[in-house]
């Protein structure tokens, strides 16, 4: 336990030096009801960074969805997953065949929704791989199957800043810069709401966010 | 060397706690008396103002209290927010990554290394010699070549006005001048008081008697009274304090006036950086301050010339 808090404590240091990670919030911070944030993918960062920035007690019932093929490798990095943040390891690999790949996508979700039905949160990113930073991609369906199965469930878009340029893909090492962290107003999925046009609000909601100071 | 030990240092942090308690006592009447909205906000950012002078004084007291280590660590540290500050401001590209680390992590913590072990000719030259030829070599090596100019020159920039100008202010400290051997913190003590108190006195008498614009495309706040008022204001300030430097009275006051010219270029260039980038601050670190750069813009430029006078005629 100490080790972890210790890391914790030494990772969010490292966060804020390197980032200037301070959040502003266009929803309520105090919240403890479970809700799913879901943001722009730019950087090996946006993780610790939402995870930094969350209040603490939200930070403690909050898990973030990563990828196992790069979480689950390496003792260090996988210590950091699975004991520091408490991430919710998932396959990403594309199975092969139809029947294959529906199973997989109901596992994953499965995963997600009992996360959100023993009370705690979720963060995840809906472009799936990281994007360059200068656009965000188009948003893949699992954020709309997770909001129909859990539709009183409120989802946050977060918009992740800069951090593409702090820690750019295939770098080792980040370059100190500020980074901007916006948690946007909760929405909802409407009843009947089409994926595409869900998909769609939800990367609009976060991209209305590039705007905001912190 | 302890804090203690030296009266005229003693003194010189006494003077400012009771500077700063004249300007929180005024602050608490004028904030009783503002009536309109735009007075209020005028008040309450001076009010934000203070409170953060209080902080910056107590941090850096302790910097000077700690020796010429201490002092050299708050610069550091100074300069790594500054310089993050400046980079975040930058159009860089992709191919920039691994010579802006380099800035960060080699020359940043080389440059005070230099200053700590008190190598002046690396410190000297590290950065003007050394940096400024590796860096376009590592960013050439990433193969692109667009913008290449402008790029590269930015990135000598802020790490010239981040580390090497900042650098000088503690490197005060490793001067040695005959007759005020290990008096260096008060030597820097002079230096940002003069700096800041010019800064702090062309905004009051600014605000108070300002009518002319000075230089309306580029900072239109800046006005000859506050120039003139101000900056001849901190003159008299830093000739009244020869008394713990180790200058003559009219010494003292040419280089007062030589600190504050060079202040008021360092705050005019750093705006019109910011014109440039389309910003109104460097960063909100600092209440009512803005970012560390909005802080030390001044000093930026004041500490190279002021180190190099005093090291060219007094050792």
């Amino acid at each position: 336990m100490l080790l972890e808090r210790l890391v914790s404590a030494c990772l969010r240091g490292l966060c804020r030096l390197f980032t200037g990670a301070h959040p502003r919030w266009l929803c309520d911070p105090r919240s403890l009801a479970p809700r799913v944030y879901f943001a722009n993918h730019c950087s090996h960062l946006d993780t610790v960074v939402v995870w930094t920035t969350l209040p603490e007690a939200l930070r403690e019932r909050t898990r973030p969805v990563a990828a196992r093929d790069y979480w689950g490798h390496g003792t260090v990095r996988r210590f950091i997953a699975e004991r520091v943040f408490d991430a919710l390891l998932i396959d990403r690999k594309t199975a092969e065949g139809a029947e294959q790949i529906e199973q997989h996508r109901q596992q994953t979700l499965d995963a997600m929704t009992a996360v959100l039905d023993s009370e705690r949160s979720l963060i995840l990113y809906p472009e799936g791989t990281r994007g360059s930073g200068e656009a965000v991609q188009p948003f893949r369906a699992g954020l709309y199957h997770l909001a129909r199965t859990r539709p009183a469930i409120p989802l946050v878009p977060v918009y992740l800043g800069n951090l593409a340029r702090i820690l750019p893909k295939g770098a080792a090492l980040p370059v100190p810069m500020q980074g901007q962290v916006v948690f946007g107003p909760e929405l909802h999925i409407a009843t009947g709401e089409d994926k595409q046009r869900f998909l769609e609000r939800c990367r609009q909601a976060v991209l209305e966010l590039a705007g905001e100071r912190t | 060397m302890s804090l203690f030990a030296d009266r005229e240092l003693v003194w010189m942090i006494g003077g400012i706690l009771v500077f700063l308690s004249i300007a929180s006592l005024i602050a608490w009447v004028l904030k009783g008396r503002a009536r309109s909205e735009s007075a209020q906000a005028t008040v309450a950012n001076l009010v934000a103002r203070i409170r953060a002078w209080w902080a910056m004084v107590f941090v850096f007291g302790i910097a000077i209290a700690t020796g010429g280590y201490g002092s050299l660590v708050m610069f550091a540290i100074v300069s790594f927010l500054a310089m993050r500050e400046f980079m975040t401001l930058l159009p860089t590209r992709r191919a920039d990554h691994r010579a802006m680390v380099w800035t960060f992590f080699l020359f940043l913590p080389a440059q005070y290394l230099f200053v700590a072990i008190g190598w002046y000719g690396m410190f000297a030259l590290l950065i003007p010699v050394y940096a400024y030829l590796l860096l376009p070599s590592v960013q050439v090596l990433a193969g692109d070549t667009e913008d290449f100019l402008a790029r590269t020159s930015r990135l000598q920039w802020v790490l010239m006005i981040c580390v090497f100008c900042v650098s000088h202010a503690p490197a005060l400290q490793m001067l040695d001048i005959p007759g005020y051997e290990g008096q260096g913190a008060k030597l820097l003590l002079f230096l940002v008081v003069v700096t800041q108190i010019s800064d702090v006195l062309q905004y009051t008498v600014g605000k108070l008697f300002g009518k002319r614009k000075a230089v309306p495309t580029v900072s239109p706040n800046k006005t000859v009274e506050g120039y003139l008022g101000g900056g001849g204001l901190a003159v008299l300030i830093g000739t009244a304090l020869w008394w713990a430097t180790p200058f003559a009275l009219w010494q003292a006051a040419l280089l007062s006036l030589v600190i504050v010219l060079a202040g008021i270029a360092g705050g005019l260039v750093m705006s019109a950086v910011k014109r440039d980038r389309q910003v109104k601050d460097f960063g909100a670190l600092i209440p009512g301050h803005g970012g560390v750069l909005d802080r030390i813009d001044s000093l930026c430029f004041s500490a190279p010339l002021f180190f190099h006078l005093t090291r060219f005629f007094f050792t």
